[in-house]
């Protein structure tokens, strides 16, 4: 149904063929993105899924040392024993462009505890618990840094996914097809307008022959009658 | 240059001070919530929360998350694995896809 504030002009007509072209194009564009962006978003949810798993199971391991760490040493020399770090972790954040979505990319430095040292306590009162869960949380690191990585893309290509498949399904089933409409009724109204006008002439022409013709008539007649 | 931050019940994540990231031990939920606010001004880029703290935290986690900075990540706490960050990525691919397809 054409909205009832469309203007039945040319100009109007040639506005909305303009607008017509311009969304079809967008609307494929915005389409092409839309697969891409699928594309590159399963990769990386298949990631997502496997360095979480993997994670997951890595802190569990490290919690498990961790609490029996903790049973088998008081809580205030577990904490001493960790409490001053021995290396200390710098992260540099840069910018990756996967279709005009910005994602993070993390390259992270460590400093201090050389060696793959990292236990920043002596062995001598310490649990040897201690020290497999610091162990299995700092193989876990690396797993950790790259599932901030991945899980934050994968959070920002779903929100640009869904903004772009809006888009795509609001051009492909309203925006297209309402100026499709316009259109049509436009150009009807304009046919149907030519027409008035060739009627309205051709009523004319009758109208004027006829006057012309019964204008003839009468001055036939007077030239018949005989003078008196 | 950015941090990392880590915040939950002292138990869980004591044995990250030892890595050198910036432990932020909280009690209760709505200590994290200030405590997460807080480190998501400063220059934070990397915030890894547990699951016990996120779950109640669903709000500070949705303002964050199409944000590029900072990453609130879910890591599981020391009762073991909600499955609360599995569900995330299935919720995320439902969000793009519209249906789960995995």
């Amino acid at each position: 149904m054409p909205s009832a504030t469309v203007n039945a002009t040319r100009m109007e007509l040639t506005r909305l063929k303009g607008r017509l072209k311009t969304a079809v194009r967008g609307h494929k564009l915005l389409k092409d993105k839309r697969d891409e962006l699928m594309k590159q978003f399963l990769e990386v949810i298949q990631e997502n899924r496997a360095i979480r798993r993997r994670v997951e199971e890595g802190m569990t391991r490290a919690h498990g040392s961790f609490t029996v760490a903790s049973a088998l040493m008081s809580p205030e020399s577990l904490e001493q024993a960790l409490l001053y770090p021995k290396q200390s972790v710098e992260l540099e954040l840069s910018f990756r462009n996967v279709m005009s979505v910005n994602v993070p990319v993390y390259h992270f430095q460590t400093h201090g505890g050389q060696g793959g040292d990292v236990y920043p306590y002596g062995f001598a009162t310490t649990s040897c618990e201690v020290d497999g869960a610091v162990e299995a949380l700092s193989s876990v690191f690396q797993d950790m840094l790259k599932l901030a990585q991945v899980e934050k893309t994968s959070q920002l290509l779903a929100e640009e996914i869904e903004k772009t498949r809006r888009r795509v399904n609001a051009l492909e089933y309203v925006v297209i097809p309402r100026t499709q409409e316009n259109i049509k009724y436009i150009s009807m109204k304009l046919e149907e307008n030519e027409r008035n006008n060739i009627i309205r002439l051709m009523k004319v022409k009758d109208m004027l022959l006829a006057e012309a013709i019964e204008e003839k008539r009468q001055q036939d007649q007077k030239t018949l009658q005989p003078p008196l | 240059m950015y941090k990392i931050a880590v915040v939950g019940d002292r138990d869980s994540i004591l044995g990250f001070q030892a890595l050198g990231l910036s432990v932020f031990p909280v009690k209760t939920a709505e200590e994290a919530r200030v405590q997460v606010n807080q480190l998501a001004k400063e220059d934070y880029a990397i915030i890894y929360l547990t699951e016990q703290l996120g779950q109640q935290l669903a709000d500070v986690l949705s303002r964050y998350e199409n944000q590029v900075t900072p990453a609130i990540i879910l890591i599981p706490g020391k009762e073991g694995s909600l499955g609360i960050g599995m569900k995330n990525i299935t919720s995320a691919v439902e969000r793009a896809v519209g249906a789960d397809i995995l």
